[in-house]
């Protein structure tokens, strides 16, 4: 049979009357999904691999912390504090305790402040290091995590040496810093202070993870699949960030030079000579770059610490029960995810009346709705990666 | 007496058959022996270390008995007999592969005139199998990642086809063995040689890269995707359904890197032997070959992260067809003036 020129006319012009039915998908990425650090959900409503909303989903992970502060008495608090970002526990206890001493008006020792100050930027080193090899994971690439975690282990090795624990050291007392081998201890006289070599071992430990910088920079910085699937996605403006409440890296991404170490004077930050590292753009590549920046300063300032860190005592005169005068404050730090505070309102007895806790994640992810509309499936994954967020710290 | 039962077509059939049986999981257990290790040379670990003694060289076997072990668990609202088929396809265009590449002169299960075409075509089926897996698991995450590997294979399909194509002009068949004995030949009966990797450097890059998308490896293992599709259209499978996709990946990883050795790099010839020497260092040859290859592969494995689906097209689309058909019409132009 053959067709006709009129016929094929016609047939080009007859439309399908019948509607395909295309409709969306609710993709449920989490709680148990591998890129979602923990137990974060998101209902993602996508279209293909476009998606056009996303909700977070939160709370599987609610522990109740700021309810039981209020049963607890101020020592006992910071065994439950520095499980609420667990990547960097240390950095946790800081906020809260200079709370509690600023309303006992307390002088804390200057070699417990720099110790502190060491130990926070260690914690830091550590967070970032974790951030910035597992986010080259998340996009695919295996290889930087090794690297990256190497030199971590070796910081947290150092942390476990002055505090007992990786994770969660419980090492911040109120007016100073629990001495080495305990208050009640045969030895106490003779191990009161730091041990034995650790200052040049953390040194050394500084100068590797300078190297691993240099590495991670090489491996990371250098790859072209990488810069395509990072720069230009997910980029907050700053004005956006600043709505959202979003702090820390991934606020400085933006290109807002706003470091609370440098705002606040809860450490002796201002005695060190360090930067506040920004970004250009604001998108996934930017909050890389600017941790991997924030590791180096930190090494830079723990350096410092090491040269001038002075001789004394660990521990101000404080009495045997710890009794917080009434009265009520707010102490906020920058930790590594971000802004973290303590809002201590005390009533005068052995533990908080109430104790708010502003975590930083929490805030960070609340950007996320904005943030994913729109995009592809695969860049959810290197969007949501890029906040470095921890679900402890988003649920409490 | 052997010489009698070997001419029997059947017998000698059943031979061959076990042969490419027993080649197969030997080829997935080294190369993935291989991956193991060698990642773990890339990343200061050890890898395995305990199982079978030394080296850990029992680890895989041990992983496979394991698989073996474990439950077969079919989704309750998959498509039960898809679900169940699409391993075994996967595995089988895998199998496939093997009877065309030749080991040794005349040692080939069988020599196809069309024999590179029959390979590349042959391997398309495991994609298949894999949108069969993503479409019958009932699993969103498998379904995105079944349709994400159509997407792949129609893109990568021709750059593969193409890059060989140049090859295919100079050896001037299409049979894996001529293109062996071309190479050999080519300047003249006793000459140095050529391998085509010289003349068609741009062609063996783009096969290289387009054999890598169609493993679904690294930077291209979107269908895979761990960090986004959990494990993409493997998510639902357990045991040793799972075992076959496994097995295929490293299988397919040998077999198309062995197709990639014999069209450019010259298959199991080596300068300098006679044909009866090739008989029995042939297969030695070409799996050394096969094993820098392979070792490629897993270097880019552990090297790079992977690419956004959009990305992947406009690799294909945009760079590999449109190189692979100047390089096509310039080895035309060029055997034409030779």
């Amino acid at each position: 049979m053959s067709i006709d020129h009129d016929t094929l006319r016609h047939l080009s012009e007859v439309s399908v009357a019948v509607e395909l039915e295309t409709p969306e998908m609710t993709l449920n990425i989490g709680p148990q999904h591998p890129s979602t650090h923990g137990v974060l959900r998101l209902v993602a409503k996508v279209d293909g691999e476009r998606c056009y909303d996303v909700q977070p989903v939160i709370g599987y992970m609610h522990r109740g912390y700021e309810k039981l502060s209020e049963v607890r008495t101020y020592p006992q608090i910071t065994t439950i504090i520095n499980r609420i970002d667990w990547v960097s526990g240390y950095a946790n206890e800081i906020p809260f305790i200079v709370a509690a001493e600023r309303l006992m008006e307390l002088e804390v020792p200057e070699r417990a402040q720099y110790i502190r100050l060491i130990l926070t930027e260690m914690a830091r080193i550590a967070s970032h290091l974790v951030f910035n090899a597992s986010y080259p994971l998340e996009l695919g690439a295996a290889t930087p995590l090794f690297f990256a975690l190497r030199e971590r282990e070796r910081v947290l090795d150092l942390l476990e040496g002055v505090t007992g624990g990786r994770f969660h050291p419980n090492f911040n007392r109120i007016g100073g810093v629990k001495p080495a081998y305990g208050a009640g201890s045969q030895t106490r006289k003779l191990a009161q202070d730091l041990p034995k070599g650790f200052l040049a071992e953390t040194r050394q430990a500084m100068d590797r993870v300078l190297e691993v910088c240099d590495e991670l920079e090489d491996l990371v910085a250098g790859n072209e699949i990488i810069l395509a699937r990072t720069k230009g996605i997910g980029t907050i403006p700053p004005e956006v960030a600043a709505a959202y409440g979003v702090s820390g890296p991934n606020l400085r991404a933006s290109g807002v030079r706003f470091d609370l170490r440098k705002v606040e004077d809860y450490l002796p930050y201002d005695r060190f000579d360090w930067e506040v590292p920004v970004g250009e753009n604001g998108d996934c590549w930017d909050r890389w770059w600017v941790r991997l920046q924030e590791i180096r300063q930190s090494a830079k300032i723990i350096q410092q610490a090491i040269d001038s860190i002075p001789s004394g005592p660990l521990q101000a005169k404080v009495p045997k029960v710890i009794k917080v005068p009434k009265g009520e404050t707010y102490v906020r730090a920058e930790n590594p995810k971000g802004e973290m505070g303590y809002y201590l309102i005390s009533e005068g007895g052995l533990g908080p009346y109430r104790l708010k806790i502003r975590s930083a994640s929490f805030s960070n992810i609340s950007i996320l709705p904005w943030l994913l509309e729109g995009v592809l499936v695969p860049d959810i994954i290197a969007i949501m990666g890029s906040l470095d967020f921890v679900l402890g710290d988003v649920d409490r | 007496m052997i010489a009698d039962l070997l001419s029997n077509f059947w017998v000698l059939l059943a031979v061959k058959v076990l042969i490419v049986a027993a080649l197969i999981p030997v080829a997935g257990l080294v190369v993935g022996f291989a991956e193991l290790k060698l990642s773990a040379k890339m990343q200061s670990r050890v890898g395995p270390y305990f199982a079978g003694g030394r080296w850990g060289w029992a680890q895989l076997l041990a992983d496979g008995i394991k698989f073996f072990q474990k439950e077969d668990i079919v989704p309750e609202n998959a498509d039960r007999p898809v679900f169940k088929i699409a391993p075994a396809l996967v595995l089988m265009g895998a199998v496939a592969l093997w009877v065309v590449i030749p080991w040794g002169p005349g040692l080939v299960f069988r020599d196809l005139d069309v024999g590179i075409f029959y390979a590349l075509a042959i391997s398309s089926i495991s994609t298949i199998g894999v949108l069969m897996a993503g479409w019958a698991s009932a699993n969103k995450y498998s379904l995105i990642g079944g349709l994400r590997a159509a997407g792949q294979l129609i893109a990568y399909e021709l750059p593969l086809v193409l890059a060989v194509v140049g090859v295919v002009i100079m050896a001037g068949t299409m049979s894996l063995e001529g293109i062996v004995r071309a190479q050999a030949g080519w300047f003249g009966e006793g000459g140095p040689g050529l391998p085509f990797v010289i003349p068609q450097f741009v062609g063996f890059v783009i096969f290289m890269i387009a054999a890598l998308a169609e493993l679904t490896r690294i930077p291209f293992d979107m269908p895979i995707a761990e960090s986004e599709l959990v494990m993409g259209y493997l998510t639902e499978y357990s045991g040793f359904r799972f075992l076959f996709f496994f097995l295929a990946e490293f299988s397919n990883m040998f077999a198309l890197s062995a197709i990639a050795a014999t069209a450019f790099l010259g298959g199991y010839w080596m300068p300098g032997l006679t044909e009866s020497q090739l008989t029995f260092a042939g297969p030695l040859i070409l799996v050394a070959k096969v094993m820098v290859l392979v070792f490629l592969m897993i270097w880019f494995r552990w090297t790079f992260p992977r690419l956004r689906e959009d990305q992947l097209q406009t690799l294909a689309w945009k760079w590999l067809i449109p190189i692979a058909l100047v390089n096509i019409v310039a080895t035309g132009i060029l055997k034409v003036v030779i």
